[in-house]
């Protein structure tokens, strides 16, 4: 049983508050990713549960041990760094050795351990060469396996495609989705990659500012944002909003149409919809289109809804050019509020 | 219309090549300025006695020994050099011992004062070893360390000193901390780490450090002056014999005091480069 509890973890650099009082529980097995733009906080939330950076605050919880006092090596984690940190002065065997050299583990042991874990990885033909002899995709692999090879109760991991080629990117994603899968390990990933987030993780931990503004799974993430940030950082392009006025017994006015909406106080919201979710059809938005990019499965629009940049995603075959007038009808199942104030989604929807 | 051809800017090809003989003319008259001696020098060291007082030179050396056996069977000579040996490697092991766990921490850890820390390694060279060596010949005497080796390694080890922490500084800043990371991630603690992983890694950095404060204890001259009548180094025996020497003599010492010093800095110029910055790997 290795899940990781977070109490109150706060961390400074000086007058620099890197976090805020972090609250998180991750279950055992679980495959959590830690997503924000860089400088919100997730490196250094990472690199606390790991016990290379002390919290100035908090406690840090994995399995039931308390470990914030911890050094890393007791802490029963693996870690694979962004720029791999493969030993240039070790062979790729006494790379994946190392920790179990450590542990003094018996040579046979070893040996399988190590073999086990190379061929999880596809890297079984590398063990005798040294880092310098490899490629970053291949070095990426050896950092992974060394990782696995410990069998920790946790696997952290700091942005470990990113120095990778969009192309080999795409292929490890999936193979590390398989392996960590496979070694019923508690993960938790650091990414600024929305994609990658959404296609490894059971839950993502959307961060900003050194906070967690929304610990969701990825379809909650994605169609119910906690707040205004999250659906203009998730999503590609990201959700569109339009100020919303007040007409009264909870019916809003947004650009000329009229919603049923949350019945709150106050008398203007933000009311919000994703670009796939509308279509073109009659008695919709009235939309000036200003720019057309078609982009093979479907199109993407920009356009201007009540003088504010307003973008769909529409049916490839639908031919638009700009200076058009379209009409766009949103799905009144995927329409969201946001109370602009304190910037967090506005629930009740009467729909 | 005449100011204006005047005025007019200069063919490209024209200043490129004023540029360039500008350029190889100053690379001759360094290569000039360091070479020329050391060629005097070593065809000198390599003639016989007889013919260092001939002129025009040979261009290449006689590769005659006379000189050199005589330099090394004169007396004092062997002691002298047995002296500079092992002050340069008391010298070497202190800087080394000193300097390196300076240069990590430079390299490892944030603390206020770090930078005037690293400048102020330096300016250690700004005083004048002339201005010090007074007051240090007193207090050697008072405490008994004076005419020592271990004395003269003790200021030759704060001559060497900003070098060996300037270098290792750069040394182990060219091990990512990211290294050191992974390896307390694995099972070591912070003593561990260093031994299974930066110290592999940085050891030839090291050990071109320590021959770089090896060649500064072997080319000082006036601390060993000053502080050493009876255990003299090589460098402040020549010094003080030199003047009654025969010419002969004093240019087999000085090819003596010069060639291991030119190997050894040759051995380590890579390291040297690292020091100031200059891009090597």
């Amino acid at each position: 049983m290795a899940q990781i509890t977070i109490k109150g973890v706060a961390k400074s650099f000086g007058a620099f508050k890197a976090l805020h009082s972090i609250d998180l529980c991750i279950a055992d097995q679980e495959f959590m990713v830690l997503l924000g733009a860089s400088g919100c906080g997730k490196t250094t939330l990472l690199r606390i549960i790991a016990g290379l950076e002390t919290p100035t605050e908090g406690e840090v919880w994995i399995g039931d041990r308390r470990v914030d006092h911890l050094p890393p090596r007791s802490r029963g984690i693996a870690m694979v760094f962004q720029n791999y940190a493969v030993f240039p002065h070790l062979t790729v065997f006494e790379n994946i050795a190392f920790g179990l050299r450590m542990k003094k583990l018996p040579q046979s042991e070893i040996t399988n351990r190590v073999q086990r874990a190379a061929e999880l990885m596809h890297i079984e033909q590398l063990l005798r060469r040294y880092s310098g002899q490899l490629s970053g995709g291949q070095r990426q692999r050896v950092a992974v396996a060394r990782a696995l090879a410990m069998e920790p109760d946790v696997i952290l991991m700091d942005e470990p495609l990113s120095n990778l080629d969009a192309l080999l990117r795409l292929e490890m994603r999936a193979e590390l989705k398989g392996v960590l899968a496979g070694s019923k390990t508690t993960t938790i990933y650091v990414t600024h990659d929305q994609v990658e987030a959404m296609s490894l993780a059971d839950r993502i931990s959307v961060m900003s500012g050194g906070r967690i503004v929304q610990a969701d799974s990825p379809v909650e993430v994605y169609r119910n944002p906690a707040a205004r940030f999250v659906g203009s950082f998730i999503g590609n392009p990201p959700m569109n909003f339009l100020p919303a006025k007040s007409v009264g017994s909870g019916q809003w006015q947004v650009a000329g149409m009229t919603f049923a909406g949350p019945d709150t106080a106050g008398s203007a919201i933000e009311f919000a919809i994703r670009p796939e979710d509308l279509a073109v059809a009659a008695g919709g938005f009235a939309a000036v289109t200003r720019v057309v990019e078609p982009l093979g499965a479907h199109t993407l629009v920009t356009a201007e809804v009540g003088g504010k940049p307003f973008r769909a995603v529409l049916d490839s075959d639908i031919a638009v050019r700009p200076g058009d007038a379209l009409s766009l009808l949103p799905k009144p199942d995927r329409i969201r509020w946001f109370d602009p104030d304190t910037t967090l989604a506005i629930q009740g929807n009467s729909q | 219309m005449s100011t204006a051809v005047t005025d007019a800017p200069k063919i490209v090809s024209d200043v490129t090549r004023a540029g360039k003989l500008l350029y190889w003319s100053g690379v001759v008259l360094l290569c000039v300025w360091v070479l020329l001696p050391i060629y005097l020098l070593l065809i000198n060291a390599l003639s016989s006695p007889t013919e260092v007082q001939a002129f025009p030179k040979a261009a290449v050396p006689p590769f005659d020994l006379g000189s050199l056996r005589f330099f090394l069977g004169y007396a004092g000579v062997a002691q002298a050099l047995l002296n500079s040996i092992i002050v340069a490697v008391l010298t070497m092991v202190l800087s080394i011992l000193i300097g390196a766990p300076a240069g990590y921490a430079l390299s490892r850890f944030n603390f206020r004062g770090k930078g005037a820390f690293r400048l102020l390694v330096l300016m250690t060279r700004a005083f004048p070893l002339p201005l010090l060596a007074l007051p240090i010949a007193v207090v050697y005497i008072r405490i008994g360390l004076d005419d020592t080796r271990i004395g003269l390694a003790l200021v030759h080890t704060t001559l060497a000193l900003p070098f060996a922490v300037l270098i290792t500084f750069s040394i182990f800043s060219g091990v990512p901390a990211e290294l050191e990371e992974a390896a307390w991630t694995l099972g070591c603690n912070r003593l561990q780490a260093f031994w299974k992983v930066v110290l592999p890694l940085v050891l030839p950095g090291i050990t071109a450090s320590a021959i770089f404060a090896f060649t500064i204890s072997w080319n000082e001259v006036f601390a060993s002056a000053v502080l050493t009548v009876q255990n003299r180094t090589l460098t402040a025996f020549l010094l003080q014999t030199l003047n009654l020497s025969p010419l002969y003599l004093r240019y087999a010492g000085g090819a003596a005091l010069v060639v291991p010093a030119l190997m050894f800095i040759f051995a380590v110029r890579k390291y040297l480069f690292a020091m100031w910055g200059i891009a090597n790997r």
